[in-house]
């Protein structure tokens, strides 16, 4: 398989501009089937607009955008619904695309939420709706997910368990994740290429490579440090024992 | 047993119930009622053009609608200027070209009231041909950009970003608001329009948790309002288009009730 065939959406130096502010410029990445890219960056850094330039969201923008998939999924970091509908998640399920009951059942349990399938969507609490979100999104079985900050508002180990579901999934689907994550300790352990961003890309790579950098340390300081020997330490049993890390 | 003249107001009244119903839903939920009033505001200017050169009222009504709809998405986009400020503006200045135009045509006895609040009498049977037709293209359409519409509905960026096109259904849905405006203009009156449209839907929001239940109950309460708002309008000789309102603003007090109890029993 050629490099070209896997492609799912490629930016060329990408960037947005709102009232004659850059939000974000020279943005290039390339998401692949299979893998994993995430975007990592300080708030304001321009990472869910990037997420937006790939989707198409924003159409007036510098650079290019190739997208070779409509099979898409989507968990905006915020979304804002109107409650003068009355929508049951069931409804909101097949909001854009008419799926089977079984593939709604399927994805409302991976994402441990079935019992609040005929709940009204309204009455949900902030981490059982990002849940909601996240079956949502999979149930599509997309070819592209794009996913910001998917995990906020759930409790901890829901958090680990809902990681881990979305690393299942790239396999399992062969699709092409696009993450914007807060948790460093996730992003280097669960992705294939890493961005940094701030305004522009700082950096990118592996996580390793992106670890070592200098202007990655500046940007996260006595945090990123931490990772970087949590990094160190796994990538010390890559070199040991392969296949059990990849358990991990 | 009924007249002919009532036989014919009734099937009208009905044919559009069942296209104000799905309609009115979008409007409740886009909080779009002032873009209705204002699109029925303009109707007034389209009515007088029909009667100038001789037109259909219906066709008449819909290319002025339609063309002050397209006038207020091209203003949004070219001025800074508050949606429901630009609204105002066509609204009112549109009322205020058609009555003036009125006033030129001396020659033509209008009958005003008619126009603001509708009137039965008025139905004829060239009308119903225009509304049940009119109308079974407005709810076809609807049907087929019906996923876009109300994905981009509950969330815009979700629509989009998943490839649903929702401004192509914004535009559509905007021409289907002047449509509706147009067959029900003489029936409802330009005044009361927006009522016929976002009341039953009202009162189907208080008994509803889902939207297909929320349109259901929407066509049925504007049936059930057209059916007790033209017997009373007979029976008490009162123009159509306020008795078919105060219909179904009684059906919306009912619902109240149907909340309060439902609170109640959760207690």
């Amino acid at each position: 398989m050629s490099s070209e065939n896997n492609t799912l959406v490629k930016l060329n130096n990408a960037g947005f501009k709102q009232n004659d502010k850059w939000l974000v410029e020279g943005v290039s990445l390339t998401v692949e089937k299979g893998k994993i890219v995430t975007l990592i960056g300080p708030n304001g850094s321009g990472k869910s607009t990037t997420a937006k330039i790939a989707l198409g969201i924003y159409k007036n923008i510098e650079g290019s955008v190739e997208k070779y998939t409509n099979k898409v999924g989507y968990v905006p970091q915020k979304i804002s619904i109107d409650w003068t509908l009355p929508l049951r998640v069931y409804d909101f399920m097949l909001l854009t695309e008419n799926i089977k009951e079984e593939a709604i059942d399927e994805a409302l349990t991976l994402t441990g939420v079935i019992h609040l399938k005929n709940k009204n969507l309204g009455n949900l609490s902030g981490g059982e709706f990002q849940r909601v979100l996240i079956a949502r999104a999979i149930s599509k079985k997309p070819e592209l997910l794009v996913l910001d900050e998917p995990v906020q508002g759930v409790d901890y180990t829901g958090e680990i368990a809902l990681y881990e579901l979305i690393k299942r999934i790239s396999e399992t689907l062969n699709c092409g994740i696009l993450l914007i994550s807060h948790d460093l300790h996730t992003v280097m352990t669960a992705t294939d290429h890493v961005v940094c961003l701030n305004g522009h890309v700082c950096c990118s790579g592996s996580p390793m490579d992106v670890a070592k950098n200098n202007e990655y340390k500046t940007l996260f300081g006595e945090q990123a440090s931490q990772i970087l020997s949590v990094y160190e330490h796994k990538h010390d049993h890559v070199h040991s024992d392969k296949g059990e890390i990849k358990k991990n | 047993m009924f007249d002919d003249f009532f036989i014919r107001a009734l099937i009208a009244g009905l044919g559009i119930a069942l296209v104000t119903g799905p309609l009115g839903c979008f409007v409740v939920w886009r909080r779009l009622s002032y873009f209705g009033d204002t699109l029925a505001h303009s109707a007034l200017l389209g009515v007088t053009l029909a009667y100038s050169f001789e037109l259909n009222i219906a066709l008449s009504v819909f290319i002025i609608s339609s063309l002050i709809a397209l006038i207020l998405i091209q203003l949004q986009k070219k001025t800074n200027l508050p949606g429901d400020a630009l609204l105002g503006l066509l609204a009112h200045s549109s009322l205020a070209v058609g009555l003036v135009v009125i006033g030129f045509l001396t020659f033509i006895r209008f009958d005003i009231m008619g126009l603001l609040f509708g009137d039965i009498l008025a139905v004829t049977t060239d009308d119903l041909l225009i509304i049940w037709t009119g109308g079974a293209v407005i709810l076809l359409v609807l049907k087929l950009i019906w996923k876009p519409l109300f994905a981009s509905t509950v969330n815009y960026e979700l629509a989009e970003a998943e490839g649903l096109n929702p401004d192509r259904a914004k535009a559509i849905f905007t021409i289907l608001m002047a449509a509706v405006i147009a067959i029900s203009i003489k029936m409802v009156g330009l005044l009361l329009i927006t009522g016929m449209l976002i009341i039953p839907a009202a009162m189907a929001r208080n008994i509803s948790d889902s939207p297909q239940k929320m349109v259901l109950f929407s066509i049925i309460g504007g049936l059930l309002s057209v059916l007790l708002g033209l017997f009373s309008s007979l029976e008490f000789n009162t123009s159509s288009g306020p008795s078919i309102i105060m219909a179904s603003l009684i059906l919306f007090i009912l619902s109240l009730l149907n909340i309060k109890q439902s609170i109640k029993l959760k207690n």
